[in-house]
């Protein structure tokens, strides 16, 4: 059980890195919508508009280092099995 | 003696009264209504502050502009913003933004700004740039402002934007800065992450049919 929770652990933090990082390694707060520039061509206006993209920011990488502290805290609790 | 007009008197009359009919429509102020099918109306905006900066935009954007292509000076409107059109990318930021804390998008549901005159009026060929002056409505506080604007008539342009209609375009663009605290949005709270001053920036395009 300690083993598993501390594998468990590792993986949820490597893996949030991993996402964060291929995701472009936002450095702001997570973003939900992204913004696309379209022209106007008879105005010559920029417009806006706004896409559903999913962009993880620090808060969900501060997340998963949370939840993998707490994880391998708890193993730290859980008795070792006696042979 | 009295000379009675004849025939062709009345008609040159008729042709004359006719004309100067037809000149006084066509010189008259032409009402743009900014409301557009399109969806490229926007006010854009920028807070930087020095430990986050936000960006986002509002497409909300509607409101009518009397422009008179031979008398630019002369140009009058109100333009609304729907204060709940704003958007930035975090999903919480904007509740937050738009919560009865910031911005309290459901007791003041608009941000206005009436344009009242029109000073330093330059005009070369179809683009107009002048210092307006007008009132700037933000969360039920009102505070006259003067920003610089651009315009630019574009004649017989609507048909190119919106198929099957005849008419003309005008587009506005403004950049200006306005301070949150002077429109009593938690004065001298958070500026470390949310910046007093807003850089807004207005592009939009209406549309005067025929």
């Amino acid at each position: 059980m300690k083993r598993i929770l501390r594998v468990i652990a590792v993986i949820l933090v490597v893996g949030a890195i991993a996402f964060w990082a291929a995701a472009g390694a936002n450095r702001g707060w997570t973003k939900t919508r992204i913004p696309k520039k379209i022209v106007d061509e008879v105005t010559g206006l920029e417009g806006i508009q706004w896409q559903n993209k999913f962009v993880p920011g620090v808060d969900f990488l501060g997340a998963a280092l949370l939840g993998g502290g707490i994880l391998a805290g708890i193993s730290i609790f859980v008795p070792t099995k006696s042979k | 003696m009295i000379h009675k007009p004849n025939k062709t008197m009345k008609t040159k009359l008729t042709v004359l009264a006719f004309v100067a009919a037809a000149s006084a429509v066509l010189a008259a102020p032409q009402k743009f209504d900014f409301k557009d099918p399109k969806g490229i109306n926007n006010a854009g905006f920028k807070l930087d502050a020095p430990l986050e900066s936000i960006n986002g935009s509002a497409s909300g954007v509607y409101g009518t502009v009397t422009f008179d292509p031979e008398n630019p000076g002369a140009t009058k409107g109100k333009i609304t913003v729907a204060t709940a059109s704003l958007i930035v990318p975090n999903p919480l930021q904007r509740q937050h933004m738009l919560g009865d804390k910031w911005l309290d998008a459901a007791r003041f549901p608009t941000i206005v700004f009436e344009a009242k005159e029109f000073q330093n009026v330059q005009t070369a060929g179809d683009t107009t740039t002048a210092d307006v002056t007008g009132t700037f409505t933000l969360k039920g506080l009102s505070k006259e402002l003067t920003v610089p604007v651009k315009l630019t008539y574009l004649k017989d342009k609507l048909g190119e934007r919106v198929p099957g209609q005849k008419g003309d375009l005008l587009v506005i663009r403004s950049n200006f800065t306005i301070k949150r605290s002077d429109f009593n949005i938690n004065p001298g709270q958070f500026e470390d992450k949310v910046s007093d001053a807003i850089e807004i920036n207005l592009s939009i395009a209406g549309a005067s049919p025929k």
